[in-house]
């Protein structure tokens, strides 16, 4: 029994052992072997990293939770785009614009709004049809994609507020605001996953749902409390992003629940739900993160970014794999 | 079974993995045309066993004898090459290919460029089904047969290849009486034949219908060999656990309180009709019957997994509707299901939030789960059940059957039930577990609580139960008392056989 500590600790370290790997290597590939003249390691640069993790990051803490609940949600992105779109919109909307500065919470509350709306669609939809999340999901992706496309065509949405953009560029102790908005989201969902009723029971339905309805737990509300909570993040990720950059193109957020379901993933989440950890996502996100930089760092092309962090991908689930077939193995005696 | 070579001898097998000695030096044989009971109890090493047979594991020391000729097994493709077939308890058949697809499986009869002969195909299966006596056709959708069919599928498979040696692991696991009438006669037959077959079940009553000899392992060592005519199932219980297995009949006398729940005339489609039933306070009430008569049917619709179309339920002499297992729950009914691992557990979870899983939501110190007060919970009926773990963090999933099913007892005994009902209280649980759960039964009818069991263990039944409830077809047949019933009452009124008292 032993054994199964032992297993949960390789389980969930992997991740940060792979990221201490990556700063090493990279520190030492990039000073030794000259092929980069500044430190890999520098504070600056690691809350950069934070930062830019944020708007997937923000993004994989819902996916986390949804498919530890035994779902996926893959119309992130475009929720990701269409609440970027409302907040920029509305700030130009007239008696928006007549308010000043003081329209900008509302826009985060309309955007915030978009995104949970969204999210209760897809909810309601999983509960009440019993279709699988990854079909619900797969639809609602196309389609809040098309209302992107509806409500602008191809042309970006673009409103400039310099009070936004302030609000998205001031830090605390060296931290931007979307970094911390990405921390908090991962402390509060953390707890709300190892610490509440919610969080247990999100657990036990991904892990067996017909015993969870044996004990009486109620599926389907959380359910829809999830892909609620996902929708609200992917609209949390996007007025992170957007105060900030004040222009949304069509396009933007596609990939981005593959990202996310990537970084999950190699967080040590389960596709099949029951199990998984926010912070082991948290890991995932910088690993990934620290991948992309640090193999611009030591100027590998930027092409070769997406080959190298599929084949990880794909290694760590490989490895995983074997490592839990062996403990299989010996449970069977 | 003279002079003659044993189909297959297995010799001084040693299996180990990290931290256990699987199989200590065990020696077996088959003789042809003898049918050879393996048994032991769970974890005893009967599967690992299996597995070093089939190639799926390398044993460290020993050998493997094929009538008598030394045989290294690398993987299950050999053990086949070998004449070694295996008829598993899970079934491992492709759901949407036809009965000849899946029989022929890897091997289908060709024709050029790659082509399958349909034709050769379909006339050698329906060859070997017509052995086998089976109601359906080559050309059958496997996902339209029933469970047995799907096993005699699995058995038609063996007949392919010229078996010297076929192992049944727990045939008739989810066979009816009238489908293993079907097995056995299928075993006489590859008897006949001359092949060796290894018997592995937890049924006394099949191994000593059927079988020649059995072995007994215990804890990975071979522990002896038995010809099944000079032996009995005390000695075989003995050898298996090294004590006997009290199933006496039930003669407690209980103080019975009131009625705490009371059935009339509770229908459901056409899964049982017209059930009318009542079990009082500090009483089990035992359910018998073959697998289908309704009984776990009867349960569900008292849990409200089910709504049933007719008939009314009192609890305490109060009408209720119960729509669901949120309400059942509520109002103080549990059910601990027939199937553990899939409706009863969470497997990858602990011990701990296993047991307090319904009520976790009334466990909380402001927005949070109070670990306090769950763990004093699993403390208190991790004594009160023995439940055998090395702490509340161990996950379920890697527990022994009986200390799973305490989990599972555990976990609805922490509800604080009036009722509850436990259907096939110790399937797939060794024996030594096996009266520790019986005796639990007891113990909590003593203390009041009203007990219904659903088993489909004759001596089950009447080891646990002060009153019988015999079905047959979805209907109750006859109600026993502890004192009057007898087995042989028994077994006419879940046949259908009214006879005179009905």
């Amino acid at each position: 029994m032993q054994n199964d500590t032992v297993k949960k600790l390789v389980r969930n370290g992997a991740i940060w052992a792979f990221i201490l790997f990556q700063l090493v290597f990279f520190e030492v590939a990039g000073r030794w072997w000259s092929l980069s003249d500044g430190a890999f390691m520098d504070m600056d640069s690691m809350l950069l990293l934070l930062k830019q993790s944020a708007p997937i990051g923000i993004i994989a803490v819902g996916m986390t939770v949804v498919m530890i609940n035994g779902n996926i949600d893959l119309s992130v992105g475009a929720t990701y785009a269409l609440a970027g779109i409302v907040m920029l919109d509305s700030m130009n909307w007239p008696f928006m614009q007549a308010m000043g500065d003081s329209a900008i919470p509302l826009a985060w509350l309309f955007a915030l709004f978009t995104g949970c709306l969204l999210g209760l669609i897809n909810g309601v939809i999983v509960w009440k049809t019993g279709v699988d999340a990854f079909i619900v999901t797969l639809g609602a992706m196309l389609g809040y994609r098309g209302l992107v496309f509806m409500y602008n065509g191809e042309q970006p949405t673009y409103h400039l507020n310099w009070t936004m953009v302030d609000f998205a560029e001031a830090s605390i102790l060296g931290l931007q605001t979307p970094a911390i908005v990405f921390l908090a989201v991962v402390l509060i969902v953390w707890l709300v996953m190892t610490r509440t009723i919610h969080g247990r029971n999100a657990y036990a339905i991904g892990d067996n749902r017909e015993a969870a309805v044996n004990a009486g737990i109620r599926v389907g509300p959380h359910f829809v409390l999830n892909f609620v909570l996902i929708g609200f993040l992917a609209a949390l990720s996007a007025v992170a992003f957007y105060s900030g950059s004040g222009s949304v193109n069509p396009n933007d957020g596609m990939l981005f629940e593959l990202w996310a379901i990537t970084a999950v993933v190699l967080g040590g989440t389960k596709l099949t739900g029951g199990r998984g950890s926010i912070i082991g996502t948290l890991g995932g996100v910088i690993a990934i993160q620290l991948l992309r930089r640090g193999l611009n760092h030591i100027g590998a092309q930027t092409e070769t970014v997406n080959l190298v962090i599929g084949t990880i991908l794909i290694a760590v689930l490989f490895l995983d794999r074997q490592l839990n077939r062996k403990g299989a193995e010996e449970l069977k005696v | 079974m003279t002079d003659q070579t044993p189909a297959l001898r297995l010799e001084e097998i040693v299996k180990t993995f990290p931290g256990v000695r699987a199989l200590d030096g065990v020696s077996f044989s088959v003789m042809p045309g003898e049918v050879h009971a393996l048994m032991g109890e769970n974890g005893a090493g009967k599967s690992t066993l299996m597995k070093v047979l089939g190639g799926i594991y390398q044993p460290d020391e020993g050998r493997i004898y094929i009538e008598e000729r030394e045989t290294v097994m690398k993987g299950p493709l050999e053990a086949k090459a070998e004449g070694v077939m295996f008829i598993h308890q899970e079934l491992s058949l492709a759901q949407e290919l036809s009965v000849a697809e899946n029989i022929y499986l890897g091997e289908l009869p060709r024709k050029s460029l790659g082509r399958v002969d349909w034709g050769t195909l379909y006339s050698r299966t329906d060859a070997i089904l017509e052995k086998l006596r089976v109601g359906f056709n080559a050309r059958t959708l496997v996902g339209e047969l029933s469970i047995a069919n799907q096993q005699m599928v699995e058995i038609a498979r063996a007949l392919t290849v010229d078996a010297k040696a076929v192992i049944f692991d727990e045939p008739t696991a989810s066979l009816t009486d009238a489908e293993k009438v079907v097995l056995f006669d299928v075993i006489e037959e590859l008897k006949r034949e001359g092949v060796g077959i290894v018997y592995i079940s937890h049924r006394m009553e099949e191994i000593f219908k059927i079988t020649d000899r059995i072995s007994v392992l215990r804890d990975g060592s071979y522990r002896g060999t038995l010809n099944t005519a000079e032996t009995n199932e005390d000695e075989i219980t003995q050898m298996m656990i090294g004590r006997a297995l009290d199933l006496s009949r039930n003669h407690e006398h209980l103080d019975l309180g009131p009625v705490a729940l009371r059935v009339e005339g509770l229908s459901c489609g056409h899964l049982f009709q017209d059930a009318t039933f009542e079990v009082r306070e500090g009483e089990v009430l035992g359910f018998y019957g073959l697998v289908g008569a309704g009984r776990t049917e009867i349960a569900e619709t008292l849990f409200g997994l089910r709504k049933p179309t007719a008939g009314r339920i009192f609890l305490k002499e109060e009408e209720v509707t119960i729509s669901s297992p949120i309400e059942a729950i509520g109002m103080g009914i549990s059910l601990v299901p027939e199937s553990r691992k899939e409706q009863g557990l969470v497997l990858g979870m602990n011990c701990r939030d296993n047991i307090t899983l319904p009520q976790v939501g009334d466990l909380t110190a402001g927005p949070f789960v109070s670990d306090g007060a769950e763990i004093s919970i699993y403390d208190q009926y991790r004594d009160r059940l023995q439940i055998k773990s090395p702490s509340w963090r161990a996950t379920v999933g890697n527990l022994s059957g009986g200390n799973q099913q305490k989990i599972v007892i555990g976990k609805w005994l922490s509800m604080r039930p009036e009722v509850l009902i436990v259907d096939e209280p110790t399937r797939g649980i060794d024996v030594g577990s096996k009266s520790e759960i019986h005796n639990l039964l007891r113990e909590l009818a003593k203390q009041g609580y009203a007990v219904i069991v659903i088993s489909s263990e004759m001596p089950e039944v009447l080891h646990v139960s002060d009153r019988i409830v015999a079905m047959y077809s979805g209907r109750i047949m006859r109600e026993f008392t502890a004192e009057e019933v007898t087995e042989d009452s028994l077994i006419q009124a879940i046949s259908g056989i009214t006879g005179d008292a009905a």
